[in-house]
């Protein structure tokens, strides 16, 4: 019942929001109903290992093989609470905003929402694939609605990435379906496939699924839409997309791709990890030289994605934990940098590094909160990023390939770089002499303080007290490794 | 009557068509070839119909074989017929609009 | 019932109280308020730990298992304190030469505004906080949170006075070099844990003893520890950034680039000698790495002008000492050397400090001079320390570099040859920094000596009481040769250092020793004293140019490592990026857009063209069909 909860509140308020006129009302009733869906989504944490309240299973396109098949299992929980939970800080955070045309961009942002909550919970192929795109469409117009200037252009390429990326994911999944026995689209019978379809099958079904999922990451080459778009998009979207929706691609790696495809995963693994590594560094140097903070954020997060990738790779326990985790750590992480970036912007209207300069005279309480979080997103110790970046760490090392320790240093040496653009940034934005385009700029409101003040401490507290979340996610995590293990997933390759 | 003079004159009617509809501008000429073409093809239909006939009724007195292509023929002369009505109707209303039925000035749809 | 020592938690959470009171309430608390808080914390830590202290001493060491940090699979990492020899005597020196230079700094930053104020002492809580972390940790992850913590502090208070570029730039040079070595002490954690599951000290070495870890695993795993320390030591390669550090203020200097934290990289390899021991070639490098480090951060030292530059160098070759204790084996003596260290270089800040904030914030000795009149106790304070780093008996410097020499001779005497030269180095240049700063006349402008005055009490007193203990703090260490049963230090650390093999040589060979150390320092000084009694500043050249420069060795890092990666950032981001893999994206793009232009051009709106299309491709189709298909 949550896990249909989880989907209509955000859906029918977001329908119920393209008509209300009143723009403060339309804000205050996606507040609200933000507000409902992070409890619902608590009351599901509350309800963890209670299975009847966490699945639902209907008849739906019943002809097709397909039923409405939702389950809140562990991964599902930790990603719906992102979910939640950002939207809430979204809206609060940027609250006092205003846009052209509210209603239709509040509804929008839910209708995504709801989409992304799908995507997150269902268990059903096409169920997947329907609601991986209902999350596309609307983000899709709210980037290029509401924007910069060459937000058209920018949207246009995430959308033709992405749309072709899915249309591929369509191919595969309905190749699947036609070789599970009962013709069901089902997850238990696509797993069921692991051990069927041929290792020639599987190694050309792996980059349908891959491509859908490497693009959304991004991984590395697949990833040009993401810098300009999170550049153009309006703030609120480029925290949905770079907070939440990349999370989707990792989620699909991990419940989709990697299960249900192992074999060809397997012989794809010295490809795509090797593509992920060089994203890595790649992206960290782009970092390093960029002007442009939007950007900044956007390569750093695709080289932090890429060590998740990576790490799902490594298909061992520690690993998969390390995922998870992180996966939420990055969420709230990169949500608290944009929202620093957003009030930059909003206040000065420079979003140029070279042209700010010495706003930790400005505004302390900014600065402070931003040089926590940006510390947490170079996985200082007793901050989450720490957590998630060793745990995936570690489990690369223990990667079954004669290259693990190549492949360590690679990921590894994102750390490095990551410290280097990290303080560059720190050091050019807040340091330094009062630059004239900031004289005017105050300090966060109450309203910002208290988004920033709940992304601190939940970074200390996975920081300091990860166990909590570690015991939550250990058993699905095992589950999850073992059904991709099951073929004994990269054994040593000391012939190539 | 053997089957190629059916032939021959369905072709040149048919080619007097398609000529007609490629060199002539005047829109009722070229409804007229078009015309013509459908009925070069009714003619073959109706020949070709007759001789399976005939063939079929040489072995089998009771057979209707060759029947189809008869009621294909009245198909066509009743899609014909409310082609024509339709076709003629826009080339009025064409008229009405530009005062000319040369399809040259018709180009204007591509844009 | 649980052991006394349990509340050992206790030594680092009062200095993060007192963090989270500064920092929070900088706003609002007076700055002799945020003074006291900032103190008393780290006091009662020391107290506690002068406790806990007395508590080991007796016997009773104890591991305190508070929780699991993270626990997955077959892999746990309890958040544990470990409190036995080797720790119990880092928190005494790290409480309290942290608690003396609280006081002090709250005479010393009385200028800053209370926010300010408050900004730094919190600063400075938390630094404390995390070297207690480090110190206390029983295993190498809790470790490495102390040691990621002391060296975000670091960077924290290098860039303390965050308006002036150049000081950010420092900062953040000393973060990302300490990143560097932080990243190989990461692999080998992530070795450690992919071969034993485990990263307790205890276990680890159990492990190790056992013949768990193969002879490479412990070689790898010991140089990537130690090219940890390099970073965090300020050891060659990774040193460059401990002498920028000296952008900070002052009394950071001594607490934490001369003190505490830049010796977390030899409290690390003691509590680590284990391991260490079982690599003849880990051993080698240390102690060549140090050694070499010694001569050349010495001799840099010789030529720098400004005070606070000297001491840092004078800091990165005492290092290089005591790494080449480590390497030799004489684990205890290093660890002595790091206690007395801490003495007389925070000695030595402090009084730098003293002189700085007499000549108004002028740091080039070169515009000093003749000043040993004007600020008699920093003066005799400074002499104090400078002749306990010369090692001149019976100071505390004399025991610990005695006794590292001492080891490195039994290993051998060639490096001991080299040791004792750079011994003489520091004499030399210490000296040199103390006449031409004291002695001579003066330099500066009329103003600078119209406001020379002594500091405040808060600045005297922990110099005294620093003074007092670089006299009496090589008495627990007095070697063999003088005093059977001398050498507690080494007594007391014997329980945790257990691969260290007691050296006999005889007692004379000891005297001689010490008696050609002495006479040559002797030597040393009475030199730099015909040479620089009577400073006059000129122009380097040739060599001195090249020390004043430093080896050019930040320039050649620059060269080497920095500008090819800014110019590849830059190349990824114009070239391959925007027209590689972008270029090709957009490639398709157009290549479709060209395709529909073209296409486009068929559809002329002419009606005749398109019927004459169609016949031709019927024609085409039925060419196609009847005499080209077989």
């Amino acid at each position: 019942m949550i896990a249909v909860l989880l989907i209509v509140i955000p859906l029918v308020t977001g329908i119920a929001a393209f008509f209300i006129q009143n723009e403060k009302t339309v804000r205050a009733w996606s507040l609200f109903a933000s507000l409902a869906v992070l409890a619902a989504s608590l009351f599901g944490l509350f309800l963890s290992g209670n299975n009847q309240w966490l699945e639902y299973n209907h008849e739906w396109l019943q002809v097709m093989g397909s039923s409405f098949a939702l389950k809140l299992d562990a991964m599902g929980q930790i990603l719906c609470l992102l979910n939640a939970l950002a939207y809430v800080l979204i809206f609060i955070a940027t609250w006092n905003r205003s846009y052209e045309k509210a209603n239709r961009f509040f509804g929008l942002m839910l209708l995504t929402q709801a989409g992304m909550m799908g995507v997150f919970l269902a268990m059903d192929a096409m169920l997947f694939y329907f609601f991986w795109e209902l999350a596309l469409i609307p983000i899709y117009f709210i980037c290029s609605r509401w924007g910069g200037e060459r937000r058209i252009a920018a949207t246009f390429k995430f959308f033709i990435y992405t749309f072709v990326g899915s249309l591929l994911m369509l191919i595969g999944i309905i190749y699947l379906q036609s070789k599970t026995p009962d013709h069901s689209f089902s997850i238990s019978s696509f797993y069921h496939l692991n051990q069927t379809l041929s290792g020639k099958e599987q190694s050309f079904l792996f980059w349908l699924f891959f491509i859908a999922f490497a693009v959304k990451m991004p991984i590395f080459p697949f990833h040009t839409w993401q810098p300009e778009t999170y550049q153009q998009s309006t703030p609120a979207g480029t925290m949905v997309l770079s907070a939440i929706m990349v999370k989707m691609g990792v989620l699909g790696v991990i419940r989709w791709l990697m299960p249900v495809l192992s074999i060809g995963a397997e012989t794809w693994s010295y490809t795509v990890i090797p593509l992920a590594l060089i994203g890595i560094i790649y992206a960290s140097l782009i970092a390093y030289r960029s002007d442009d903070i939007k950007k900044l954020i956007a390569y750093s997060s695709i080289a932090h994605i890429g060590l998740m990738f990576v790490a799902v790779f490594a298909v061992n326990q520690i690993a998969m934990q390390g995922v998870i985790i992180q996966m939420f750590n990055h969420g709230i992480n990169v949500l608290g940098l944009w929202i620093v970036v957003e009030l930059i912007e909003r206040k000065t209207g420079i979003s140029k590094i070279s042209e700010l300069g010495g706003l930790a005279q400005k505004a302390p309480s900014m600065t402070i909160f931003f040089v926590i979080i940006a510390l947490a997103s170079v996985a200082l110790p007793l901050t989450n990023g720490f957590v998630g970046e060793f745990l995936m760490l570690t489990g690369i090392m223990r990667i079954h390939s004669q290259y693990y320790l190549w492949f360590t240093a690679f990921a590894g040496a994102g750390i490095i770089l990551g410290a280097i653009y990290t303080l560059r940034m720190i050091t050019k934005i807040f340091y330094g002499e009062v630059k004239e385009a900031v004289t005017n700029i105050t300090d966060i409101r109450w309203n910002e303080k208290l988004v920033l003040g709940v992304i601190v401490v939940l970074i200390f507290w996975w920081g300091i007290y990860p166990q909590s979340i570690l015991n939550f996610t250990s058993e699905f995590s095992k589950e999850i490794v073992d059904k991709i293990n099951i073929l004994q997933f990269l054994p040593s390759k000391t012939g190539l | 009557m053997p089957i190629n003079y059916y032939i021959f004159l369905s072709v040149a009617l048919f080619a007097i068509g398609v000529v007609g509809v490629l060199t002539r501008r005047n829109a009722i000429i070229v409804f007229m070839c078009i015309e013509l073409m459908l009925n070069a093809v009714n003619l073959l239909l109706v020949a070709f119909s007759k001789m399976h006939h005939l063939k079929a009724a040489a072995l089998n007195t009771a057979t209707n074989a060759g029947s189809d292509g008869q009621l294909f023929v009245f198909f066509i002369m009743v899609v014909a017929a409310a082609e024509v009505s339709v076709g003629l109707a826009i080339i009025v209303m064409m008229y009405r609009n530009i005062h000319s039925v040369d399809i040259n000035f018709l180009n204007r749809l591509k844009h | 019932m649980q052991n006394a020592l349990h509340i050992a938690y206790l030594i680092p959470l009062l200095p993060l109280i007192g963090f989270l009171i500064t920092g929070l309430g900088r706003n609002y608390l007076s700055k002799s308020t945020t003074g006291i808080i900032g103190s008393a914390t780290v006091l009662a830590s020391f107290a506690l730990s002068v406790w806990v202290f007395m508590q080991v001493k007796g016997g009773n060491t104890f591991t305190a298992d508070y929780f699991n940090f993270i626990s997955v699979g077959n892999v746990t990492i309890p958040f544990a304190f470990k409190i036995d020899q080797l720790s119990s005597l880092f928190l005494l020196v790290v409480t309290g030469v942290s608690f003396i230079i609280h006081v002090y700094s709250t005479a010393y930053m009385h200028e800053e505004n209370q926010a300010q104020f408050g900004r730094y002492f919190s600063f400075l809580n938390l630094f404390v906080f995390f070297m207690l972390i480090l110190v206390l940790g029983a295993n190498y992850i809790i470790m490495f949170i102390g040691w990621e913590g002391v060296g975000l502090c670091s960077y924290l208070l290098i860039g303390y006075w965050f308006k002036n570029k150049q000081y950010n730039k420092a900062a953040d040079k000393a973060f990302i070099m300490n990143r560097i070595g932080d990243f190989a002490f990461l692999i080998a954690l992530f070795w450690l844990i992919s071969k034993i599951n485990t990263v307790g000290y205890d276990e680890t070495f159990a492990a190790a003893a056992a013949g768990k870890l193969s002879a490479t695993d412990i070689t790898v795993i010991t140089l990537l520890l130690f090219i940890g320390a390099t970073g965090k030591s300020a050891q060659i390669p990774l040193y460059t950034w401990l002498p920028d550090a000296m952008a900070g203020p002052t009394p950071v200097s001594a607490l934490i680039h001369a003190a505490t934290m830049v010796t977390a990289g030899i409290y690390m390899i003691a509590r680590s000698n284990v391991l260490y021991s079982l690599s003849e070639i880990s051993m080698n490098v240390v102690a060549i790495t140090g050694l070499v480090t010694a001569i050349l951060a010495a001799t840099i030292a010789l030529k720098q002008n400004d005070i606070k530059k000297v001491l840092a160098y004078s800091t990165v070759s005492q290092l290089g000492y005591m790494f080449l204790a480590l390497g030799v084996g004489a684990y205890s003596a290093g660890v002595f050397h790091v206690m007395t260290h801490a003495f007389f270089k925070a000695l030595l800040f402090l009084a730098a400090g003293s002189v700085i904030h007499a000549m108004s914030g002028e740091q080039d000795i070169r515009k000093m001079g003749g000043l040993s009149k004007k600020i008699k106790i920093t003066y005799i304070t400074f002499l104090i320390g400078t002749l306990a780093i010369s090692g001149i008996p019976p100071l505390s410097g004399f025991f610990s570099k005695d006794e590292i020499l001492l080891a490195t001779f039994i290993k051998s005497p060639i490096l001991y040859g080299v040791a004792l030269f750079g011994a003489l180095l520091t004499a030399f240049y210490m000296f040199r920094l103390l006449f031409i700063t004291f002695f001579g006349s003066f330099r500066g402008t009329e103003e600078q000596q119209h406001h020379i005055h002594e500091s405040p009490a808060a600045m005297t007193f922990p110099l005294i009481a620093l003074a007092i203990l670089s006299v009496v703090g090589g008495l627990v260490g007095i070697p063999e040769a003088i005093s059977e049963g001398g050498n507690k230090i080494g007594a007391f650390l014997s329980p945790v250092i257990t691969s260290e093999h007691p050296h006999h040589v005889a007692s004379s060979t000891e005297f001689t020793l010490m008696t050609i150390s002495t006479v040559l320092v002797i030597g040393a000084i009475l030199l730099a004293w015909f040479m620089f009694k009577n400073y006059k500043a000129k122009e380097a050249v040739g060599l001195g140019k090249v020390l004043e420069n430093k080896w050019y060795v930040d320039e050649l890092y620059n060269t080497v490592f920095v500008k090819p990666t800014k110019a590849l950032g830059v190349f990824l981001k114009n070239v391959v990026e925007k027209s590689g893999i972008d270029g090709v994206v957009n490639g398709v793009g157009r290549l479709v857009q060209y395709g529909g232009r073209q296409m486009r051009l068929l559809q002329g709106g002419q009606v005749g063209s398109y019927i004459l299309l169609m016949v031709l491709s019927m024609v085409i189709i039925f060419v196609i069909q009847f005499f080209l298909r077989k």
